[in-house]
């Protein structure tokens, strides 16, 4: 609700400051805007917004809870039954080197949740953006700034009680070469500071760019393939590693082999 | 100043008021007379105290969210049987510790492992439990409420119950202006009674303001603790709020790692946050897990009790030398630390409103 209100203010903020606030460059210091399609006409309001459709795979090929068998790089068979991960912080920026981010951006992608795999992105500045940054996990303030709500919710699962932090990113599933006994993978990857955090950054190019007008919203179709967890530059062995519910050197070292997960398979404007 | 309560629930406080009047009219603190303030529950922290770590900023103390907490806090709904609220184990009259329990008992009379701490001036803790995993006071309720030996529920089930309790949807109403019931509001509500627990009137404070003084006992109780106690139970709050291993014989059947837990660093093995020593003659038993029951037994442990290991404290390395009058006189001054105005206020207990 607050989110909401916050939301609506600045729409009517930036509504009423029409064209005079982004063009004089004051508030955001951005260079003049692209040239549009010739098909788009630019109106009144010069935000706009861009959905990010995420698809979650495994090697490439599409993620399947509870059923699907897939190979790690390991050679180790697995089901995946949870799979959820925080996406946070974007910045968007122009090949100009103008850059935006949004007042705040926090995204649980749960792959339970059809409606979770796109991240709507609206307010954003009229322009041609040419790339993407954003953070895998959730940020060291609001790790330690007390109760927080929508995505970042407590009662969504993704939140440590007993040692205060958000879980980033969550996988939970099957194989049977797990060493556990119940032939489980455990896969809670939380810490937020120090030598074993499991926060990175991301920064991706646009194949090519993201034209925002207030009329035209762009589509950037990402993937996200789970098999990068457990491949490089630390290859995981189910055998030895299979539960990871703390803060420690296994959730870095996937961590570091998840830097790199995402890829844009395309932007349609 | 916002007013504590409206004067439709100051009518209702006033038989606790007289009540309480009554019973405290032999107390020993000059401080309880029959006006007792329940118009104001903003604190007037004494000088001389440090500017506390959370001081409700984004979280504003109000009396609706006050009120909210209050509920929350005498709440059963919060555990999954609705059998355990936090004022299960955190009981006023023991400074909101448990009173005579080593270990805490949850739902299906399941046990923990440590010992319920005493919950007073949480403002100035920079983090929570004996092994500080929390960093916020805002978050602390999600632990014993998904704790499965404490109150075994999840968050968004206690939010369930809530929203489906007219009481409470007109409590969240009063205190954040809509029915809306969600756990950023439950927690923030809870952090606001949590954090305006303060206890600041006991003897000790009335001679730090000049308006009380020590017996010959207490006052020689009181230099000895502060040669020989004070560097870890640092003055006022009586805590450094560090993590040090006082030198326990580690119980092998429970194996409680205590600091380590949290972060995974062998030197932090066995050490747990220097506990306040406010209100202690009221907040036994003693310890992390309550392994002593008197503060003769506390004292002998420093006098003699010490197991050295790799991680204790070295200023506890010797021990610390204490006669037997030194031990009475140290206990004389800490019963000096008791604040009957706090563990008595009506706006704290379960028969407030």
């Amino acid at each position: 609700m607050r989110m909401k209100k916050q939301f609506l203010k600045t729409y009517l903020f930036i509504f009423a400051c029409g064209l005079a606030v982004v063009v004089s460059c004051k508030k955001y210091h951005a260079p003049a805007p692209e040239p549009m399609p010739a098909a788009v006409t630019p109106g009144p309001d010069t935000t706009g917004s861009l959905d990010i459709v995420m698809s979650n795979v495994v090697n490439g090929v599409p993620l399947v809870l509870g059923t699907q068998k897939y190979t790690n790089a390991n050679s180790d068979t697995f089901i995946v039954n949870t799979y959820k991960y925080y996406f946070t912080n974007i910045r968007l920026t122009t090949s100009g080197g103008y850059a935006w981010s949004p007042a705040e951006s926090y995204y649980l992608v749960d792959q339970s949740n059809p409606s979770s795999l796109i991240l709507h992105v609206s307010g954003i500045p009229r322009a041609s953006y040419s790339s993407i940054e954003f953070m895998i996990g959730v940020d060291k303030n609001r790790n330690t700034s007390g109760a927080q709500t929508g995505a970042l919710d407590p009662a969504n699962g993704m939140f440590w009680s007993w040692n205060t932090g958000y879980i980033m990113a969550k996988l939970e599933g099957t194989s049977p070469q797990s060493g556990d006994n119940y032939k489980k993978l455990t896969f809670h990857l939380g810490g937020f500071s120090g030598a074993f955090s499991v926060l990175r950054s991301v920064q991706l190019p646009f194949p090519n760019a993201a034209q925002v007008t207030e009329t035209h919203k762009p589509q950037v179709n990402m993937n996200c393939d789970v098999a990068e967890w457990f491949k490089t530059p630390n290859t995981i062995s189910f055998g030895t590693v299979y539960g990871v519910t703390t803060s420690n050197t296994n959730a870095k070292n996937i961590a570091d082999n998840y830097a790199d997960m995402f890829t844009i398979t395309s932007v349609v404007n | 100043m916002k007013r504590f309560i409206t004067p439709l629930q100051i009518k209702k406080a006033i038989g606790m008021t007289f009540l309480s009047a009554l019973v405290l009219s032999c107390s020993v603190d000059p401080e309880i007379t029959p006006t007792v303030n329940l118009d104001n529950i903003q604190p007037v922290i004494p000088d001389g105290w440090p500017t506390p770590v959370y001081n409700f900023e984004n979280n504003p103390l109000t009396p609706a969210g006050f009120d909210l907490g209050h509920a929350l806090f005498y709440e059963p709904m919060l555990s999954v049987d609705n059998t355990v609220s936090c004022s299960s184990c955190h009981q006023q009259f023991a400074a909101f510790a448990q009173a005579d329990h080593d270990f805490s008992h949850g739902i299906n009379g399941l046990l923990g492992k440590r010992n319920a701490p005493a919950l007073q001036n949480l403002n100035w803790n920079p983090y929570f439990m004996h092994d500080g995993g929390i960093n916020n006071i805002e978050v602390q309720p999600t632990a014993p409420i998904t704790n499965p030996v404490e109150m075994g529920e999840t968050i968004s089930n206690v939010v369930f119950k809530l929203s489906n309790s007219s009481k409470y949807r007109t409590l969240f109403k009063n205190a954040f202006g809509d029915e809306t019931v969600n756990s950023q509001r439950m927690l923030k509500a809870l952090a606001q009674f949590m954090g305006a627990l303060y206890s600041y009137n006991s003897k000790y404070d009335q001679v730090r303001a000049g308006k009380a003084s020590f017996t010959a006992a207490e006052q020689q109780g009181y230099t000895l603790f502060q040669q020989k106690c004070a560097s870890c139970h640092v003055e006022p709050l009586f805590s450094d709020y560090q993590f040090r291993n006082n030198g326990l014989a580690v119980n092998t059947f429970i194996n409680d790692s205590g600091r380590a837990h949290i972060t995974q660093l062998p030197a932090d093995l066995w050490k747990f946050k220097t506990p306040s020593l406010r209100n202690i003659e009221k907040s036994k038993p003693y310890m992390h897990d309550g392994r002593f029951t008197t503060l003769d037994q506390c004292l002998d442990h420093y006098v003699s009790g010490i197991v050295s290991s790799a991680t204790l404290d070295p200023q506890l390395a010797s021990g610390i030398a204490l006669s037997s009058q030194d031990k009475t006189n140290i206990i004389a001054f800490l019963k000096t630390l008791t604040d009957t105005k706090f563990l008595t206020d009506v706006r704290y207990s379960e028969n407030y409103k």
